[in-house]
């Protein structure tokens, strides 16, 4: 299996130099389903967003989608990294005065031509086809008028999926997707994660600190506890009881 | 004061003249609504190379802020007489005063609704490398539309009462009309023209107001 991301000894500290994080290693490989588990403030969602070059680090190296770089990549690798990378927030971030179909479409943008995103008048039709298939794989077809701000908080996370999916991504990431949610509506949108991302064929990496969605749609845990691996392990040796230890402080 | 009002009083009614004033009134309202909309468009550029995270230019951004703030402040019947001195007298060098005032306007408001809209769709798109200006067009204006439609119904607004007065220093429609009746002691001829100005303003407010409650 071809590696997606490799972390090498990696680090972050506060401008203070408090550390967040220190000494990260670990390989993820290709169509790997990854949880990056830890309490609130364990450094889930800085360490998730190092690995794209979003945030810099303070030591160690990254190697991601071939591109490899300490602390930020250079401008052209962090293009090339974004071209083959879909991101989904804990807030969807869809624009909410625009409708549905355009928000997906927005997923487009940072692609070459990626500016006929801007709007579903002026996208291409083909896009506009793969637009509708990416709402109808989240089970929102009915929705692609409507405006986003009209949406639940579980459908208008679902568009956010469709969003990135749209882009082809070999990786998708998720910075606690369902924490906002309530416990239905978070399922619903993991699974609708889980299931589009094997079908697709994409290695997913999310954080969560929701023992459930942890253990129910990842098929190997990253545990982070005062700033260090807890554990690594794949997700059928996880017992509750690991968790629990990873959550008590 | 007393006397100057009687003798303003009854308003020239009759019909010739009123078409005059009509004509010269629809004069003022086209200077306005074209000064407006060509300002509004060049607001957009300036407001974005003025808006805080958004702008291009890093911390040069003050370059363009302050060239809005020189646009506002300097008064509209200074920007005037100077297009006026420029351009000659008429309706052109009303049309350019507006413009700039305009820029005035709404390249400061529209720069803080842009600074204002929600960072979060952008934070989204600015990670999968959208580019500044896509995010702009994408996420930006559309979140801050109802606010840049308000500042663009208060700035034509504006724009009408400006343009009214510049005609006092030759930039063209009713203004210049006001400023011959007063010149030539026509004093009913005034008054006729200040309620025609009144009546027109209290329109103009009336309909941008509604038209500002059906933006939601």
């Amino acid at each position: 299996m071809t590696t997606i991301i490799r972390a090498h000894d990696l680090a972050k500290s506060y401008p203070n130099g408090k550390a967040i994080f220190s000494n990260i290693g670990f390989d993820i490989a290709s169509r790997e389903r990854v949880a990056l588990i830890g309490s609130n403030g364990a450094g889930k969602s800085t360490l998730i967003k190092c690995l794209i070059g979003l945030l810099p680090s303070s030591g160690g190296e990254v190697v991601t989608l071939g591109e490899s770089f300490r602390s930020t990549p250079s401008v052209a690798q962090l293009r090339r990294i974004r071209r083959q990378i879909g991101f989904v927030f804990q807030h969807h971030g869809l624009v909410s005065r625009q409708s549905v179909l355009t928000n997906v479409l927005q997923g487009k943008l940072g692609l070459p031509g990626g500016w006929r995103g801007w709007h579903h008048s002026i996208a291409k039709q083909q896009w506009r086809e793969e637009a509708m298939q990416a709402l109808a794989d989240v089970r929102l077809l009915g929705k692609a008028c409507a405006r986003a701000d009209a949406l639940s908080g579980g459908q208008a996370q679902r568009v956010a999926i469709a969003r990135a999916l749209i882009r082809r991504p070999k990786l998708l990431l998720a910075d606690e997707p369902a924490a906002s949610l309530d416990p239905a509506a978070g399922h619903d949108v993991m699974r609708v994660f889980s299931e589009l991302t094997q079908e697709h064929g994409i290695t997913l990496v999310y954080t969560t600190h929701d023992m459930e969605h942890a253990l129910d749609y990842s098929d190997r845990m990253i545990a982070l506890k005062a700033g260090r691996i807890f554990f690594d392990r794949p997700t059928a040796q996880v017992a509750r009881a690991d968790l629990k230890d990873v959550f008590d402080a | 004061m007393a006397n100057l009002v009687g003798r303003m009083i009854p308003p020239n009614i009759e019909p010739g003249f009123l078409l005059r004033v009509f004509w010269r009134m629809i004069e003022t309202f086209q200077i306005a609504l074209v000064g407006t909309a060509i300002g509004v468009v060049l607001s957009l550029p300036f407001a974005w190379l003025s808006a805080k995270d958004l702008t291009p230019l890093g911390p040069f951004r003050h370059v363009s802020r302050m060239l809005v703030s020189l646009f506002r402040t300097v008064p509209d019947l200074v920007w005037a007489l100077l297009f006026v001195s420029a351009v000659g007298l008429g309706a052109v060098a009303g049309t350019m005063t507006i413009i700039v005032d305009t820029i005035g306007f709404c390249g400061r408001f529209f720069a803080e609704a842009m600074e204002d809209a929600d960072k979060r769709p952008q934070e989204a798109l600015f990670a999968i490398g959208a580019r500044r200006f896509s995010v702009l067009c994408g996420a930006v204006l559309p979140d801050a539309m109802p606010s840049l439609i308000n500042t663009t119904l208060f700035a034509l607004e504006k724009a009408v009462r400006s343009s009214v007065v510049l005609g006092l220093v030759g930039a063209g429609g009713i203004g210049q009309e006001l400023k011959v009746a007063f010149d030539l002691f026509q004093y009913k001829n005034a008054s006729t023209i200040i309620l025609v100005i009144f009546v027109i303003v209290v329109l103009m407010e009336f309909v941008t107001e509604r038209l500002r409650s059906k933006v939601q």
